[in-house]
Order: C-alpha cells, then sequence, then structure tokens
C-alpha cells in the first residue's frame, strides 16, 4: 500500500508535467443563463451505481467551457446546416420537413423519450424516425445512419429537449429490447476482452492511458468531438469503442446497437439532454 | 513499397525461426496463475519497455501509472501502479499476469496478451493471434523483473 500511495503522487507529477487538462468534477454546466444538471440520482435498476453522471464532468475546463456558449460550441455551425436541410423541400413529394412540422420547437421533448417501441412493436430511435419521414412522406432517399445531414437535423431536433430529464421506457413492450441492450452491455468482446460495463461503470472516473473514462452517457449525442471536427452518432461511438478493443462492431442502424442505444439512455434516465455536446 | 516488403520478408523470416522454440497459447501450463517455464525465447528488458509504452503492442501505460517511463505522458490509472511490482510478485507470476491475468486476478479488467481463442467477435486481423508474440511477453516479463524499489 506504501508503495501505491508513492506511485499516485508520482502519476500527480506525471500529469502536470504533461500540462494535461484535468477536469473539474465539480463544474456546474450553465448554459444561456439557464443550469443544466450533469448529476442524477440512478434509476433503480442500475445495481452498481447510484449516481448517473453526464459525459461533460469527465472533460477538460477547455472542452467543457465550449459547452457552455452556444457561441463558442462548434456544433451549432451543423446545427444551423440541420436547420437548412429541415427547411429544403426533397424527393418526389417535394415537401421538406418544415412543411408537415412547422415549428421545430415542437419536438420538445422527443428525444426524452428514444429510443422507443411502436406500434408495430418495433424499436424506433430518431434516426429512424427522420429516415421514415424521408421515404415514406418525402419520397426521398433515406439519409446515411452517420451522414453529415442525419447527424445535423437529429442535432436540432435533440436541441429542442436540451435541459429537459431523459425518460425512456425500460418495461411493457420495451422490456426485451432493454435485455438484449443491458447483455451487450455486459458481455465482453474483441482480442482485448471488454464489455462496456468494464470501462464505464468499473472505471468511470479514472485515466485509462490519456482519456478520462466517463459514464459513456449518449444524452449529448450527436455530439462534436474535436478529434474529428464533426458531429457523431450514437451507433458510430459504439462503434469506435467496440472498434478499439479490437472487436467486430455491429452496423450502425443494428438491431444490436438500436437495443444497446436504448439500454444506455436508460442508463442516463434522470440526466438532462445536452444535445449538442462537446467532447474531445 | 521494395523496402516495406522486404521489411516484412524479413520479419517473417525472424518470426518463424523464432517460432519453432516457442510455446503455443494453447499449451502454456499455469500452476495458482503462474507460469514457471519460459515461453521459449529469452527475454529482452530493454525491448520489453518499449513494448510496455507502445499504444499497439502492450500499451500497459494505458492502465498502469509506471514510474521508470516518466518520460511518457499519460499513464492511466485503471490498474495499479507497476512501481516495485518485481518485489512483490515472482518472475513466474509475473509471466503468468501477463500471458494471463484472469488466472490470477477473477474477473479483471486487464486484457490476456497470450491467448489466441476464448474472445468474442474479434477483429478479423486479430482472431486467432494473440496481442504480443512469445519473444515480446518474456521481453515484458523481464522487464517488469527490473521494476524494484527494494
Ligand atoms: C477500453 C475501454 C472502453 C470500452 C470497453 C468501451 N468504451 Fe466507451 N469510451 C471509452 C473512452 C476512453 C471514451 C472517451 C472518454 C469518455 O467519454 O468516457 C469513451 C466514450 C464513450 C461514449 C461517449 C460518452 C460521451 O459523454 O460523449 C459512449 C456513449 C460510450 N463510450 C459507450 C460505450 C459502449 C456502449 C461500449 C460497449 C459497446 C463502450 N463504450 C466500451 C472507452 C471504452
Ligand atoms: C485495461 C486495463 C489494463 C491493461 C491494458 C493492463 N493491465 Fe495490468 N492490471 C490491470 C488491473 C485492473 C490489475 C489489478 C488486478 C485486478 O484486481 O483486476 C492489473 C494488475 C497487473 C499486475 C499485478 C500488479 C500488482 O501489483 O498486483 C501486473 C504485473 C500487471 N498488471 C502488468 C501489466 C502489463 C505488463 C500490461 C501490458 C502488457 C498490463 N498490465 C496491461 C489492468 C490492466
Amino acid at each position: 500500500m506504501r508503495l501505491t500511495k508513492i506511485s499516485a503522487m508520482a502519476f500527480a507529477a506525471l500529469i502536470a508535467g504533461a500540462g494535461v487538462a484535468t477536469a473539474d468534477e465539480s463544474a456546474e454546466l450553465s448554459i444561456e443563463g439557464k443550469t443544466i444538471p450533469t448529476r442524477a440520482e440512478a434509476p433503480a435498476y442500475l445495481e452498481n451505481i447510484d449516481e448517473v453522471i453526464s459525459g461533460w464532468v469527465y472533460r477538460s475546463d477547455e472542452t467543457q467551457t465550449l459547452q457552455a456558449d452556444d457561441f463558442d460550441n462548434p456544433a451549432f455551425v451543423f446545427v444551423d446546416t440541420g436547420a437548412d436541410l429541415f427547411a429544403e423541400a426533397d424527393g418526389s413529394a417535394g415537401k421538406s420537413c418544415k412543411d408537415c412540422h412547422e415549428n421545430v420547437e415542437d419536438f420538445a421533448g422527443l428525444t426524452t423519450t428514444l429510443p422507443r417501441v411502436n406500434e408495430a412493436g418495433e424499436l424506433e430511435t430518431l434516426t429512424d424516425l427522420v429516415n421514415e419521414c424521408r421515404t415514406e412522406r418525402m419520397g426521398a432517399e433515406p439519409w446515411k445512419y452517420s451522414g453529415t445531414q442525419m447527424t445535423a437535423v437529429t442535432a436540432l431536433i435533440g436541441l429542442q429537449s436540451r435541459g429537459m430529464p431523459v425518460n425512456v421506457a425500460v418495461d411493457g413492450p420495451a422490456a426485451p429490447f432493454w435485455e438484449k441492450g443491458k447483455e451487450l452491455y455486459y458481455t465482453r468482446v474483441g482480442q482485448l476482452d471488454l464489455a462496456c460495463a468494464n470501462c464505464h461503470e468499473d472505471n468511470y472516473g479514472n485515466m485509462i492511458r490519456a482519456d478520462r473514462l466517463s459514464q459513456g452517457q449518449i444524452n449529448g449525442f450527436p455530439t462534436y468531438r474535436l478529434k474529428n471536427a464533426k458531429l457523431n452518432s450514437v451507433h458510430g461511438r459504439f462503434k469506435g469503442c467496440m472498434t478499439n478493443v479490437r472487436a467486430t462492431p455491429y452496423k450502425e442502424g443494428s438491431d444490436e446497437f438500436e437495443a444497446l442505444e436504448l439500454y444506455v439512455a436508460s442508463r442516463g434516465n434522470g440526466l438532462a439532454i445536452e444535445t449538442p455536446s462537446v467532447r474531445n | 513499397m521494395k523496402h516495406a516488403l522486404y521489411g516484412l520478408v524479413v520479419i517473417a523470416a525472424t518470426a518463424t525461426v523464432a517460432m519453432a522454440a516457442e510455446t503455443a497459447p494453447t499449451d502454456v501450463k499455469f500452476e495458482d496463475g503462474a507460469v514457471g517455464a519460459s515461453l521459449g525465447p529469452a527475454g529482452d528488458a530493454a525491448n520489453g519497455r518499449k513494448v510496455f509504452a507502445n499504444r499497439k503492442l502492450g500499451n500497459c501505460l494505458a492502465c498502469h501509472v509506471n514510474s521508470d517511463l516518466a518520460e511518457q505522458p499519460f499513464h492511466g490509472e485503471v490498474g495499479p501502479p507497476l512501481d516495485g511490482v518485481a518485489d512483490r510478485w515472482s518472475e513466474a507470476e509475473l509471466r503468468g499476469i501477463v500471458v494471463n491475468a484472469k488466472n490470477l486476478f477473477e474477473g479483471t479488467i486487464m486484457p490476456a496478451f497470450y491467448i489466441s481463442e476464448g474472445y468474442n467477435r474479434p477483429l478479423k486481423d486479430f482472431a486467432g493471434t494473440p496481442v504480443l508474440t512469445a519473444q515480446e511477453v518474456e521481453d515484458v516479463v523481464a522487464y517488469l523483473m527490473t521494476l524494484k524499489e527494494q
């Protein structure tokens, strides 16, 4: 134990020496004068966690600050593109989203409940809903899952729920999807043989090489990443984490990733929507 | 291009030579989480130090603080600091931990570095192969044996 203590100090010195920007885990997120809670009591079905915490909490001061001001937040360039796309007619029906949804503000609250099970008994995500409008009502081609158009428009729609608590259904018709997502969350995969839970449940708050691990919450998606300077989708992130452990990822939009999305969303029930968030 | 190919041939040739005397991942014998016998090649601590830090090889720094590598930024905190680790564990135990730490630490997050099966959905390029070669494991073990504080 003595050794551990000395090493921990050495570690602190290393961090300082390397000039790593440490996260201020007690910082409060306030955007445009409005406080957005970044912590909430964990839902009862989370057996190993008492508090759910936004990924914002674990980012560096600089990254935290970028998200705290819509003018500085680089994601808003894409949200503006989303607004243009929203009003742009496309497809054989010659319609835009706006022709049916006059005020995008009316979508306030929508993303707090997604993914959800529809009347046909299928699990649907925001991406599914957008593409359904495009193919069924506009006569247009579906957008690519993580393409610029899809992430821009889902960011615009998600923004309308900013500050509202995530509240996805986990029981009733959602239960089998939720169970499947839970199983995926705890299943080790890849040559490195790791599950989501190994990093995001057992080790949040700890550094893993240059990154501080968060709980892997999705309340801020689509998220702008400084690493690739664009909006990143939920399934794109899942894919990245699986590839990092040298696992063959599931396909974006697959049943597996949609179930996992529901389960991960439910791990953030009670947290405020932060779309569009900023991450490294 | 010509040079790159040449390099590959050399590596392949060395690998074949080394492999003759190597214990395959599926043949490693454990006793109480430890592996007494060398996997074959003699360990080179200096190279082990490189393997330890290399993100594509051991990437041990992802999870462990190690003051001996203070020149490298970003040491993780997922596992215990490894300063003085050779005072706490024998060579056989350290080899066991690197080959497959799950035999000593049940349910550990630490990946097994010398197994070729038993994991799900590996990326194609990594299917059926261990993270490290027998040589690299021996190099890392030799390096860990230098981490003494007493
Ligand atoms: C080897 C460790 C590791 C594993 C395993 C892992 N992740 Fe991650 N994940 C990271 C790191 C590092 C980051 C970036 C820092 C952070 O936000 O936690 C990250 C980020 C994320 C984020 C973004 C969080 C945010 O606030 O923007 C999500 C979502 C996520 N992971 C989900 C998952 C899911 C789902 C799985 C399983 C399929 C998984 N991760 C497996 C290491 C891991
Ligand atoms: C993804 C995280 C991770 C990686 C990568 C990792 N380890 Fe570990 N390691 C751990 C954890 C966690 C423990 C503690 C065992 C436990 O309780 O699960 C550990 C324990 C150890 C121990 C025993 C330390 C002690 O004092 O008891 C040694 C030695 C060790 N690791 C060496 C290595 C080496 C060498 C590498 C790279 C080739 C490596 N580790 C890579 C997570 C990791």
